[in-house]
């Protein structure tokens, strides 16, 4: 049961990371322009011709 | 025309030496346009970006200082086939923009903390089941109070900031029972914990939070929607105005106007500000102001309103208000007295929750009491208490009205209605006399060929191609009847006369009668029935075409369907009565009134206020402002007058009137489906409540019911999608 002492905060600790990643991309503006991010992958014009 | 564009109104500086400027796009239809527009823009010199936001169609370009005018933006866009105009972002639509974000923070917050801690609580209740050790409980509950706490503190701020502002203005909202369960029940299982107990409930607070946080984001996220669109559309709507620099023209935004500035107005433009006149002759239409489609003569020295189209000749005119400000004074003076009698009309959650909320609380103490009575130790009777707050927690109350909103508002925005005010969907539903203006509402915003039938069609294919060579009104409105662009070569306009052009070898002729070489022929008679004439000819033939205020192509059909869903219908005019007669004959609409001021309007509505009715106004017109800020609630056609948009509740979109009746329609249901939700609410307190009392709750049933209750409240709101069927 002691291993629970560990693996509890741990698990936590990876939930937080991801809190705030997703908080790190609602404020740099990733999720802006939802719809346009699905079409500008599909556009090629950064390969180089 | 190659008179400059001067538009460093809205280019802002951003510090490092270059500035930047937000434009509102149209014409974008698919995603190549995004790599078309910025590749485009970009190649201009000095560009250092241009970044094109495909959710709510705006461009935002920077570009070095002096490298180039922002005017060439704008041509950049046009000759790729996008027409862009800049767009002063709002300020209510920024804070919105970050409560926005607010919002989507505490939801994070709230998810993140809901799914450990629920985690950690289906752990307890399967343990408890079997051979969970006490200090294993201990921990994980210990575990879920150090998750729970900062969550609500942090995720429970929209609704504590909520009910503390009801509260101290002595009322309550539903956000005052939410606020002191989340805060008891966090309360509770923090002494339960360190009484080692072997319930807590964590997971029903944080979960409370979580739900109701969704319904509130998604309320929130359709609302921006909609108003970004209508700001769009402001945005592209914008004019400019040609104003003197010396001799020179420059053109501006009519936002930069100033008094004093002289300004050019044109034949077919509108009058950009008020002023008077200083040099020139014409004749202005004034419907939009006035409701009045006949045509008053100007000259210098003569006053004049903006938003009047300027018809016959060009008018130097000096600006005396920039801020629309004189003739607007009236109106505003209005308008603030009835938008301050319309806030008092209660919102249905509001209702709901000031029947609920007193009653929850009541049942709550009437618990503690009677389990005091009964011999129960008073930690237990607190205890049951409590569960029982946290069972009645308005979960499914508070999610039952927003969950409707957003699908009925999902649903007008596809049907052309875009919305203004929060609550506008209830107050529709709740219509049962509509009242329409004429000018521009039942019939469409720009005159139009009303003799079509009569006139042999190639004669009017041609009159309508030479009409494109002129800026004329009628001329104008004449353009509408043909689906070409190009005009016939070398067509020339001679002012004041009409144009002249070359078809297959003979003159062709269009402009006033005298122009035209018709004197003798009889004309139809002009004004008297509210329409004016255009003549053409060509190689001997001739035709005299009417064109007038026509009615929107569905209104018939549109008004006959409202009258079978029981609504009472008028017609109130600012026109002339005999020029609303023959209207309100076509659409079999025989309450109606001409000639009427604003402040008549107004005493008409109160009038129908006073016997009970609920109002809808449909109006465009400046002097419809006020009237419609005193309906029970209100709808603008896209084409009108700024301030009636700001003024009404819902605006739509198009030629046709039917968005007015899918709007009844939708508000209907959706309203109908508030009311289904309410009463599920209530029924399943009736249910979970005497369980509660009986302190038979586990934090395992409260959990369930509450996750229960909220899927069904948003399942059945789910059903109010889809238009008019």
């Amino acid at each position: 049961m002691n291993v629970l002492v560990y693996l509890i905060p741990m698990a936590l600790g990876l939930g937080l990371i991801g809190l705030f990643g997703f908080l790190w991309a609602l404020r740099s503006g990733q999720y802006s322009d939802v719809e346009g991010a699905a079409l500008r992958v599909l556009s090629d014009d950064d390969i180089e011709k | 025309m190659s008179e400059a564009l001067d538009l460093s109104l809205f280019a802002r500086p951003s510090g490092d030496g270059t500035l930047g400027m937000d434009l509102a796009v149209e014409g974008i239809a698919c995603g190549a346009c995004i790599a078309r527009i910025e590749s485009a823009v970009k190649r201009l010199p000095g560009v250092t970006e241009a970044r094109l936001n495909f959710t709510n169609r705006r461009l935002h370009v920077d570009w070095t200082d002096g490298a180039i005018a922002p005017a060439q933006i704008l041509q950049t866009l046009e000759d790729a086939g996008y027409h862009g105009y800049p767009f002063a972002p709002l300020r209510a639509e920024q804070e919105e923009a970050a409560e926005a974000r607010r919002l989507t923070r505490c939801l994070a917050v709230a998810g993140f903390a809901a799914m450990n801690i629920m985690l950690l609580s289906v752990s307890v209740w399967s343990g408890n089941g079997t051979d969970i050790t006490p200090e294993t409980r201990d921990f994980f509950h210990w575990a879920s109070a150090l998750i729970a706490l900062p969550a609500a503190a942090y995720a429970g701020r929209p609704f504590f900031a909520s009910a503390w502002r009801a509260l101290h203005l002595r009322a309550l909202n539903m956000d005052v029972p939410i606020s002191l369960g989340v805060i008891l029940a966090l309360g509770m299982s923090v002494v339960e914990t360190a009484h080692h107990a072997r319930d807590a409930y964590y997971d029903s607070a944080i979960m409370l939070l979580f739900f109701l946080l969704v319904g509130r984001a998604l309320d929130h996220a359709m609302r921006r929607k909609t108003r970004a669109v209508a700001g769009n559309l402001a945005a592209l709507k914008a004019e400019t105005a040609h104003r003197f620099m010396g001799d020179e023209l420059v053109s501006v935004p009519v936002a930069a106007l100033r008094a004093g500035d002289r300004l050019l107005v044109r034949p077919g433009e509108r009058v950009p500000a008020d002023g008077s006149v200083l040099g020139g002759v014409s004749e202005l239409d004034e419907s939009l102001i006035t409701g009045e489609t006949a045509r008053r003569k100007v000259e210098a020295g003569a006053t004049i309103y903006a938003g009047s189209m300027n018809y016959s000749g060009a008018l130097t005119m000096r600006v005396t208000a920039a801020d629309r400000a004189t003739l607007l004074d009236e109106i505003e003076r209005l308008l603030e007295k009835a938008a301050s009698a319309k806030s008092h009309t209660m919102r249905l959650a509001d209702r709901a929750a000031r029947f609920y909320a007193p009653m929850v609380h009541a049942t709550a103490a009437l618990t503690l009491v009677g389990w005091l009575l009964a011999g129960a130790s008073v930690h237990d009777a607190v205890v049951t208490a409590i569960a029982v707050l946290i069972i009645t927690c308005p979960c499914a109350l508070a999610l039952a009205i927003p969950a409707v909103q957003v699908v009925a508002s999902g649903a007008l925005f596809r049907a052309g209605i875009i919305l203004n005010a929060g609550d506008a969907i209830e107050r529709l539903g709740e219509a049962d006399t509509v009242i329409f203006d004429k000018t521009g509402t039942l019939t469409l915003p720009e005159p139009r060929v009303v003799n079509a039938a009569a006139i042999d069609p190639e004669l009017l294919q041609k009159a309508s191609c030479l009409a494109l060579s002129s800026r004329h009104p009628l001329a104008v409105a004449l353009a509408r009847e043909t689906a070409t662009r190009t005009p016939f070569d070398g067509a020339t306009e001679e002012p004041g006369q009409g144009v002249r052009a070359m078809i297959g070898g003979a003159e062709a002729r269009l402009g006033s009668a005298e122009f035209c070489g018709m004197t003798d022929t009889p004309l139809i008679p002009a004004q008297a029935s509210g329409e004016s004439t255009i003549c053409f000819s060509h190689a001997g033939r001739c035709a005299s075409i009417a064109i007038s205020q026509k009615l929107r192509l569905d209104a018939v059909e549109a008004v006959s369907a409202l009258r079978t869903l029981g609504l009472e219908l008028h017609i109130l005019s600012g026109d002339r009565n005999d020029a609303v007669a023959p209207i309100a004959h076509a659409l079999g609409i025989t309450q109606w009134l001409g000639e009427l001021k604003p402040a008549e309007k107004i005493a008409f509505i109160e009038t129908l206020k006073a016997q009970g009715r609920r109002v809808l106004m449909v109006g465009d017109g400046l002097n419809d402002a006020p009237a419609l800020a005193t309906a029970h609630v209100s709808l603008s056609p896209i084409a009108a007058a700024d301030v009636t948009q700001a003024q009404a509740d819902a605006v739509f979109l198009g030629e046709r009137l039917a968005p007015v009746l899918d709007a009844i329609v939708v508000a209907r249901r959706a309203r109908a489906l508030m009311q289904e939700n309410l009463w599920f609410a209530a029924i399943y307190n009736a249910i979970a409540v005497p369980v509660a009392i009986a302190s038979a709750v586990t934090p395992l049933i409260a959990a369930l019911a509450m996750s229960g209750s909220s899927i069904m409240v948003t399942l059945n709101a789910l059903r109010g999608r889809g238009g008019r069927s």
